[in-house]
């Protein structure tokens, strides 16, 4: 594994070492291990219950799971609370919405850039010199790929709370983009999305992973199997804490054991196609 | 060069004065702005004329020859009008189409047109191409200019913007002078563009339009309204619109006013606020949404805000009404009418973006009283026109100081109106057209002698005003033989802000109904205050005291309605009138003979006595796919006398 330094495509980025996550006596994850490579969508997908939101949040520093290893870029990040992941440049979104309500979108995603900024508390009390450079170098980065690659120019100025719940599931990737990650998390984009919203939702993703300026690897959760099976180049199935496949989408799908946890239940998950 | 304005004559083409005016402004006057990433961006008439140059000759190097067409959709941006004016310049036709046509228009048009090159804006017209080109074998090249969403593109026939002006900076180097040669090259006479125009009944035709047509039209309408070139004009409808064309194109070049692009379609209204721009003409529909939303808006307002309104447009009726009927305004009106303006119509006019604005225009559909009114209280000069692709947009103009708003004006100068004996419209003027694409037969029945046969049926009142009645075919029969336009009934209607659209209905039928939809938005929030819950427009339209609040809208539109022409029924639709259902057209004329047939069922039962009407339909989303609905609709009588 590579030790620190920039990584080319291909290398391992997220290492996960059999952890086990325990809620007093129920396993929400057991001996559950997960490689994500540069460069690549790695969905996690699973019944409800599965321990896919808990695994985010191993890997986000929100829990810390009673055993095992998790290694970003080769080290190991177990002691790492979440903020300090966020600079090491893991970025995510929230299944349900965390955004701050009562602040503009703007605002919102200037908020995830925060951590960018360098200048101290003297010349930011009077915005000059470096603070200004600094936020004008910043409103441009937001603007230019941000705002103008999430579509939503027209809401910048609006506030986050009174917005339709499909825009504020954009304004959320926006923050989380602000990060400038190298590695995003995305809980459930496609939840509660129409048809139309999950369209975009899937390129928007597929934009971040593929577009020179970005190349950022994600590890998606998220229930709209043909978004997951379409957009994916590996695809972990969780049942019950266990991982019961790991592989490219076309292979998993064939799974016996996969159709039955979960793909089978048509009914339940059935895809939006 | 000279510094004076250039001559409009009918050898002069739209290229020459295009090059005129860029030798003249330089670098030292700004041509367009876009506002990119929330700020405004300029771009003087040096980068206008270089960025034509390079693309005009890019595209010659790829094979465009004169006479070509060039297929172009996409937002308005300034790609657009320079692919536009490149096109112009190598001796092309420009085709324009709506951003939000369907795939089988596309297709028709690309292909009825013969166009060779297709410029689109992202991925999305590239998509649009790409899914029509097996049908189309002429097209050859698609010029894209947003490289959003393009990674993964690479047929040899897609070619960037900056990729196509790389080639042409080669051919320049190679043939410094071919550009201006080709510019000299042009005829006044020779087509300029090719305009499809949105069929009310029937599939678009091709109307060709020469640059005479096109300047002379702008030099008529500017020797009535002058503009200066220090003015902004924001261009934000659709360029497959005549009215855009003439504005940007006609007499935007003239004049050398800037013209200013919005962000996105969705920020316009708050990027005109921004500019506040001293020119503007849109269609009816977008000064029936502003009305709307002012109404709405006095409704949320505070007490103090309602009452200052309310006095200030009590006093600016007033006003306006002596100024329709040419009486002096005392000086105590006078006085009034600018407390008026300071403690509300100031304000407001800002807030539409119309603090600066010298006159505006609505033309394409007839507007209502009710609106004309509204707008000339607040102190907006709001102008009818009236004109159709066929005489590049404009015939006849209100003049200053003569609006009558009943009217639509008097004709420009150099333009003859008259009517015949069956009602019909006819006009002449050297900017009428000189034909349909390929289609000889639409040409002769519009085109007889040099008059343009418009279909409109109208009359010229006592002071030489045209009066335009309805398309022909539209006027109906009241059950005491009267003739009606449904239109007036329903531009009333549409004053409600309740109301989004209406369809009325009564053609030889023994009384008046009509179809109504409701504006989401507004009736949605009315329901909240009202605690009526609903979780979609389907139902939201179907509920009892929704047809209540419809009813007493309805009730306000009938008074003062000879008996005949009242509204005795109607109905809420479950969804409103939609362009990609083919019941609007592009520019959001009702297409009454389809929608007759499209809800036939909904007439059928209107005279009947029925409380409900079951409907089975499909309906089609903007991306084509289709949905079956299957729903009943209530309907709804309205007693006498209440």
């Amino acid at each position: 594994m590579v030790q620190g330094g920039e990584l080319k495509e291909g290398d391992t980025i997220l290492k996960i070492e059999d952890i086990d996550m325990y809620f007093g006596k129920v396993a929400a994850l057991a001996g559950v291990s997960l490689e994500v490579k540069k460069g690549e969508i790695h969905s996690i997908i699973g019944p409800n219950g599965a321990g896919k939101t808990v695994m985010m949040n191993c890997i986000n520093g929100l829990y810390r799971p009673q055993k095992g290893n998790i290694y970003f870029k080769g080290e190991n990040i177990n002691h790492l609370s979440p903020h300090k992941r966020a600079e090491l440049g893991i970025g995510r979104t929230f299944q349900k919405l965390e955004l701050y309500g009562g602040m503009t979108v703007l605002d919102n995603i200037r908020m995830g850039s925060h951590i960018h900024l360098k200048s101290g508390i003297l010349s930011g009390s009077m915005y000059v010199g470096k603070t200004k450079n600094e936020e004008i170098k910043e409103r441009e980065f937001i603007e230019e790929e941000i705002i103008d690659l999430l579509e939503i120019e027209s809401i910048r100025d609006h506030v986050a709370h009174m917005l339709p719940y499909g825009l504020q599931k954009r304004v959320e990737l926006g923050r989380a983009l602000a990060l400038r990650p190298e590695l995003i998390l995305l809980d459930e984009p496609m939840a509660g999305l129409n048809l139309e919203e999950v369209e975009d939702m899937a390129r928007f993703i597929l934009d971040i992973n593929e577009e020179e300026r970005w190349r950022t690897t994600c590890v998606l959760v998220e229930h709209d199997m043909g978004v997951v099976m379409d957009i994916s180049h590996n695809v972990l199935v969780l049942n019950f804490g266990n991982v019961i496949a790991d592989g490219a989408p076309e292979e998993v799908g064939k799974k016996p054991e996969v159709v039955k946890a979960y793909l089978g239940e048509e009914d339940l998950y059935i895809t939006r196609r | 060069m000279s510094e004076e304005m250039m001559e409009i004559t009918e050898e002069l083409t739209i290229p020459q004065l295009f090059l005129h005016q860029c030798k003249r402004y330089g670098s030292g006057k700004v041509a367009m702005r876009e506002k990119e990433f929330g700020i405004w961006i300029p771009h003087t008439w040096q980068d206008y004329l270089d960025n034509v140059k390079y693309l005009c000759l890019g595209m010659v190097s790829l094979g465009l020859k004169k006479g070509d067409k060039v297929a172009m959709i996409g937002d308005n941006r300034p790609e657009g009008v320079w692919a536009e004016m490149a096109a112009m310049c190598a001796g092309a036709i420009p085709v324009w189409l709506f951003q939000d046509c369907m795939m089988e228009e596309v297709k028709y048009i690309i292909d009825h047109s013969d166009s060779r090159f297709f410029v689109g804006e992202t991925q999305e017209e590239v998509d649009k191409a790409l899914a029509i080109m097996p049908d189309c074998p002429k097209l050859q090249y698609v010029i894209w200019d947003d490289p959003k969403g393009m990674r993964r593109y690479h047929q040899e026939f897609l070619v960037s913007i900056k990729k196509v002006q790389e080639l042409g900076k080669e051919l320049e180097k190679k043939e410094p002078d071919l550009f201006e040669n080709l510019i000299k090259d042009g005829h006044g006479g020779d087509v300029c563009l090719l305009f499809y125009t949105s069929g009310t009944t029937a599939l678009p035709k091709g109307a060709l339009l020469t640059h005479w047509n096109m300047l002379s039209m702008g030099r008529s309408l500017m020797s009535v309204d002058p503009c200066y070139d220090a003015d902004d004009f924001v261009s934000y409808l659709p360029f497959a619109w005549i009215g855009e064309q003439m504005m940007s194109i006609s007499c935007g070049l003239q004049i050398g006013y800037t013209l200013n692009f919005p962000e996105e379609p969705e920020t316009a209204q708050h990027n005109i606020r921004e500019i506040g721009p001293h020119v503007m003409f849109a269609a009816p529909r977008l000064y029936e949404g502003l009305t709307r939303q002012v109404q709405v808006k006095y409704l949320d307002s505070t007490w103090i805000k309602r009452k200052a309104y309310e006095l200030a447009t009590k006093i600016g009726y007033y006003v306006a009404e002596l100024q329709f009927d040419k009486k002096p305004i005392a000086w105590h009106w006078k006085a009034l009418k600018y407390f008026a303006h300071v403690i509300m119509q100031k304000k407001l006019k800002d807030h539409l973006g119309m603090s600066r604005l010298r006159h505006c225009y609505t033309g394409g559909a007839a507007m209502g009283p009710d609106h004309f009114r509204f707008f000339h209280a607040l102190g907006v000069n709001l102008k009818q026109i009236y004109g159709q692709t066929e005489i590049a947009g404009i015939s006849v103009v209100h003049r200053d100081g003569d609006i009558k708003f009943d009217t639509v004006g008097t004709p420009l100068p150099e333009t003859e109106v008259k009517i015949r004996e069956d009602g019909e419209i006819i006009s002449k003027s050297p900017s009428v057209f000189i034909g349909y694409y390929k289609n000889e037969e639409a040409t002769e029945k519009t085109l007889k002698d040099g008059w343009l046969f418009s279909g409109d049926t109208g009359f010229i009142d006592e002071d030489g005003h045209l009066v335009v009645f309805d398309r022909s075919k539209d006027v109906m029969v009241l059950n005491d033989d009267r003739p009606f336009a449904p239109q007036y009934l329903e531009s009333r209607l549409k004053f409600s802000p309740y109301v989004q659209d209406a369809w009325v209905i009564g053609d030889k039928l023994p009384y008046v109904t009509a179809v109504m939809c409701i504006d989401y938005s507004v009736v949605g929030k009315w329901a909240d205050e009202n605690k009526i819950n609903y979780t979609s427009y389907p139902e939201l339209s179907q509920n009892k005291k929704v047809y209540d609040l419809i009813q007493k809208q309805i009730e306000q539109a009938n008074k003062d309605l000879p008996e005949p022409a009242r509204i005795r029924k109607f109905v809420n639709l479950f969804k409103a009138f939609d362009a990609d259902d083919d019941e609007l057209t592009r520019t959001s004329k009702l297409r009454r003979g389809f929608m007759g047939e499209r809800y036939k069922n909904i007439v059928e039962f209107l005279y009947k006595d029925e409380d409900k009407v079951h409907l089975d339909m499909t309906i089609t989303y903007e991306d084509g796919r289709t949905q079956r609905i299957k729903t009943d609709l209530l309907i709804q009588k309205i007693e006498e006398g209440e």
